[in-house]
């Protein structure tokens, strides 16, 4: 029986497949800012694109730091939930499901910013030109639904955020959907989170950064799992076979 | 109201009798939860269940669903299950306001009437 190891993680940030994030966003200063926070588990989770995923696995490599390929999904409703996979091919399934749920729309850099792919070092490879940034025609639990059916993880986004957030835009936390766990943002502490919905007791919860430049990365989240995938994020937020989340004040 | 937009009733029919107090627009949730008053008439583009939950919670008179949006077949299922008349039209949120307002519908903090 393999033995569970504690794993510092940063499950939401963004790269320049982002039309919002920054120039600094490539992989190989986010891996550079991820040792130097400590953090073991990174998750790439780009709005509609898993395209950078593997240029930021491929620079974290060398320095022995995990990441999972992630998405960040617009529900209609406008909320944000990230969407986590285990499998190349399935990432890229579900980035072709998603873009027909898009609509249909080119990009306006001049408006939104560039959404560029790069490489393991950071050099351009091609420009998405696909509006990415706006919603899907999908709502929350469609979206949970299709989750749940392909197997994908999906956790509600920064939470405590004024929009695009389940409790802004929806109100209170949906009964029609089983949620394996929200995401809190860096602005908050669990325990405020908590005071200010108490309906989160109980759920596992994890801090991200949602960084879209450098220094928001954040390595608050401390995972206890078997190995760095999905499915065990999964069990760590539901506390299952002795995985485990706890979100640690300022390290 | 129903009669005279018109809009559609996709759940709720037998509860159309409450008396209507205001109105009040958003597709965001908290702030509905926030800023409408017992018996509004609330316009949202939003079909998710929550706004069954939410509007009963408040206790509106109806909510109405603008721009033909889908509703999620649960909505209108809590909905029933609730008393909260759901209602549908094709027009935009703006232009249901204008109507509603022609016939006399106050928003929660309009002055006195013109």
């Amino acid at each position: 029986m393999n033995s569970l190891r504690p794993i510092f993680a940063d499950l939401h940030l963004h790269t320049v497949a982002s039309a919002c994030a920054e120039v600094e966003m490539i992989p190989p200063l986010i891996v550079r800012r991820a040792r130097e926070l400590g953090i073991e588990l990174l998750a790439v989770t780009d709005h509609h694109s898993v395209e950078n995923a593997a240029a930021v696995q491929e620079a974290a490599r060398a320095v022995g730091i995990e990441v999972l390929a992630g998405m960040e999904v617009q529900t209609r409703e406008e909320v944000h939930v990230v969407c986590y996979f285990d499998d190349t091919v399935q990432a890229e399934q579900w980035q072709e499901m998603i873009w027909k749920r898009l609509p249909g729309m080119a990009n306006r850099p001049e408006f939104f910013g560039e959404q560029y792919v790069v490489d393991a070092t950071g050099a351009y490879v091609r420009t998405n030109e696909r509006l990415l940034q706006t919603s899907t025609d999908l709502s929350f639990d469609e979206l949970f639904w299709l989750a749940e059916q392909w197997g994908v993880l999906a956790v509600p986004a920064h939470v405590d955020r004024p929009r695009y957030s389940l409790f802004a835009n929806l109100g209170v936390l949906p009964e029609t959907v089983r949620l394996p766990g929200v995401e809190i943002s860096r602005n908050i502490a669990p325990q405020e989170a908590l005071r200010r919905f108490p309906s989160l007791r109980g759920l596992g919860m994890v801090q991200s950064g949602d960084a879209h430049r450098l220094k928001e990365m954040t390595n608050s989240t401390l995972l206890k799992l078997k190995e760095p995938t999905a499915q065990e994020v999964r069990k760590a937020l539901l506390g299952q076979e002795g995985r485990s989340v706890k979100i640690l004040e300022e390290r | 109201m129903v009669q005279a937009v018109p809009l559609k009733v996709l759940a709720g029919s037998s509860f159309l009798d409450r008396p209507v107090t205001g109105g009040y627009a958003s597709d965001m949730l908290s702030l509905v939860m926030a800023g409408a008053k017992a018996g509004n008439v609330w316009v949202t583009m939003q079909g998710h269940p929550n706004v069954a939950a939410v509007a009963s919670l408040l206790g509106l008179a109806a909510v109405v669903v603008t721009e033909d949006s889908p509703v999620d077949p649960a909505t209108l299922q809590r909905a029933e299950e609730n008393g909260v008349p759901v209602l549908a039209t094709g027009l935009d949120t703006f232009s249901l306001v204008a109507e509603l307002a022609r016939l006399g519908v106050r928003g929660v903090r309009s002055g006195p009437g013109s």
